[in-house]
């Protein structure tokens, strides 16, 4: 600084006591907008842990690293082996990892709102220029951002190795691009179930075996319905059974109108018009889940 | 600074707030009403957080009903309970409120470091709160409130949970963000005592009423009992009471100190001004007695109230 005279001390004492008083600010405020956009970096990087302890970088770190090792191995035995395709679809990646990325929602979201109710931050960000609203969407963007970017690295994992394989462009392309507007969705629909649930108790425990039980749950009961509706009485109701748990929702969604191949059994998804209640429903659990959480946080004031 | 007109907040049970009219201007100004008082509704209305059910209430001059938002940013807020995430250090967490607040990235660095200086948080701000003895953590929550340079903050209870070492400098750190920093200040409190010491001016809310609105010197003055002891003497045998009995012949109400400390030998009278303390001096002067201690007994709370029940109940009387 070019104010910052010597002092006339005395040669060889280090000590200098600078007591420069209080200072006002006339700077710039930014307001609403910038304080959301605020939250909302400071949200996402929480989700990987970065500017927090070094314990909370573990999991999340983890999980990345999981998620795209797959695909990384894919790559590679591709290009060795001089394949004509990728062992997996893009759309179907997100599917075969739900497990990692259940637990990563499971971890994740209690993180971002249930710390903030159990220490009572909450009261703090209202007592500043955003309203409900805007920490409502901040948190549920930085959580749909930071599932979206576990989700698609993986996929351009697949879709750098495809290109370096000189697998067929314009092919790759379409199935990358197909494959980004699915785990786009599961982004959004996982992380408003996540939120929602994690909102409701302040306890990060209990929010976290909340999640992974709805998560596993409902797909192990929808996935085993399927089974035996498979066994019994062909496609027609193995569909209908696929609304009723996240991801299979995607799965459907993806099978009707991404050209995926469906993990349901005897491998038939959802046509066009059943495809369209897939969409419709998905759409609808998120619009839902957000209006929850705005809902819940209207009554959480001072 | 504030204004409210017949301000008043109903639950569907409880009315919290009670057509309060008062008019804040700047300095240091203690609101003080037991808990349930109505103080925390009062500071959420006037933050723009919650709708007041009827009347009027302006912060700096902007209607809180409508320019919520603009009073948020240009005030500062520190709650009455912990709201500090423990794993991340002071810093990073004022940093994040500061940019809250509307600051930019830089300027929310260097006020932070400022204001934590301020406040007396030095090596230990880069250490995760968790770590922190409740007298740092009520500092870090001061210095969110104040990191945007707020013309005016709301300090719900600050000295709550504190020893008295740390409620006298948290005191003192409350005059001096209106002395040095030119902040104006709302603070509350249920100890009247406290507040007498550090504002300028005294609210005192009593279920969602305004009981009293005085400056301070008004408020002591007005009211000042003088405490006095003296020692025994062979002429005197009783001490006490030869100063009561002269006290008595000149036309002084003299009480017994009755519930003080060394009760039986402390006088209790009410300070008329300067010539009670000459009067006080000369008669025990005359009678050749020591006088241990003379002191201005402080109003509390509690006799504000008493008060107050006494003048309701009066009240009532004529209503009946």
């Amino acid at each position: 600084m070019a104010a910052e005279q010597p002092t006339a001390t005395v040669p060889g004492d280090q000590t200098r006591i600078h007591n420069i008083g209080y200072r006002n600010y006339d700077g710039p405020r930014l307001g609403r907008a910038y304080a959301r956009r605020s939250l909302y970096s400071q949200s996402l990087r929480g989700s990987y842990g970065l500017g927090r302890s070094a314990k909370s970088k573990v999991l999340p770190m983890l999980l990345f690293v999981v998620m795209c090792l797959p695909a990384a191995i894919m790559v590679a035995v591709a290009v060795a082996t001089k394949a004509n395709d990728l062992p997996l679809d893009y759309t179907r990646y997100a599917i075969v990892m739900q497990a990692v990325i259940s637990l990563y929602v499971a971890s994740q979201a209690p993180q971002s709102v249930s710390r903030d109710l159990r220490f009572k931050t909450v009261p703090l960000y209202f007592s500043r220029p955003i309203e409900t609203g805007d920490y409502v969407r901040a948190k549920y963007a930085s959580l749909a951002s930071a599932l979206f970017i576990l989700t698609a690295a993986p996929l351009l994992v697949l879709y750098v190795g495809a290109l370096l394989a000189k697998l067929d462009f314009a092919d790759q392309t379409k199935g990358f691009a197909q494959g980004l507007v699915s785990v786009a969705l599961l982004s959004l629909l996982f992380a408003g179930l996540g939120l929602v649930i994690a909102s409701v108790t302040p306890r990060r425990g209990f929010g976290i075996a909340a999640v992974i039980a709805v998560l596993t749950i409902s797909y192990g009961a929808v996935s085993t319905l399927q089974a035996i509706a498979e066994v019994q009485s062909g496609s027609g109701a193995v569909s209908w059974i696929g609304l009723f748990s996240p991801i299979t929702l995607i799965d459907g969604v993806a099978a009707a109108f991404l050209g995926a191949t469906s993990a349901f059994p005897g491998g038939v998804g959802p046509g066009n018009g059943e495809g369209a209640v897939y969409v419709l429903v998905t759409l609808g659990l998120i619009a839902g889940a957000y209006g929850l959480l705005m809902r819940r946080y209207q009554k959480v004031g001072l | 600074m504030i204004a409210t007109e017949s301000l008043s907040k109903r639950f569907p049970r409880v009315t919290a707030l009670d057509r309060l009219s008062v008019d804040i201007g700047p300095g240091v100004t203690g609101l003080v009403g037991a808990n349930g008082a109505g103080k925390s509704t009062l500071i959420k209305i006037l933050l723009g957080l919650s709708p007041a059910t009827e009347g009027r209430a302006e912060v700096l001059g902007l209607d809180v009903a409508s320019k919520g938002a603009d009073i948020r940013e240009r005030v500062g807020y520190m709650p009455e309970h912990d709201c500090l995430p423990p794993d991340v250090s002071a810093t990073e967490f004022v940093v994040h409120m500061a940019r809250m607040s509307g600051l930019p990235p830089t300027a929310a660095r260097e006020r932070t470091a400022d204001t934590l200086r301020h406040v007396g948080l030095y090596e230990e701000r880069y250490r995760p709160i968790g770590g922190y003895s409740t007298g740092m953590k009520q500092r870090v929550k001061l210095a969110q409130a104040l990191v945007h340079d707020p013309q005016l903050v709301f300090l719900d209870e600050p000295t709550n949970g504190l020893d008295p070492v740390g409620r006298d400098e948290m005191l003192g750190l409350i005059r001096r963000i209106h002395t040095d920093f030119g902040i104006s200040v709302l603070v509350t409190s249920h100890l009247l005592g406290e507040l007498e010491r550090t504002c300028d001016h005294v609210v005192v809310v009593d279920g969602g009423k305004l009981l009293r609105s005085s400056s301070t010197t008004d408020f002591t003055q007005s009211t000042t009992t003088l405490a006095i002891e003296v020692t025994d003497t062979d002429e005197h045998p009783d001490g006490t009471r030869a100063v009561r009995d002269a006290l008595d012949a000149r036309g002084v109400a003299v009480q017994d100190g009755s519930g003080l400390p060394g009760a039986g030998h402390v006088l209790l009278l009410t300070s008329a001004g300067e010539e009670t303390y000459d009067l006080v001096r000369d008669v025990i002067a005359d009678l050749g007695l020591g006088l241990v201690r003379m002191e201005q007994r402080r109003h509390h709370i509690s006799e504000v109230f008493t008060d107050s029940d006494a003048q309701r109940k009066e009240a009532v009387g004529h209503g009946s």
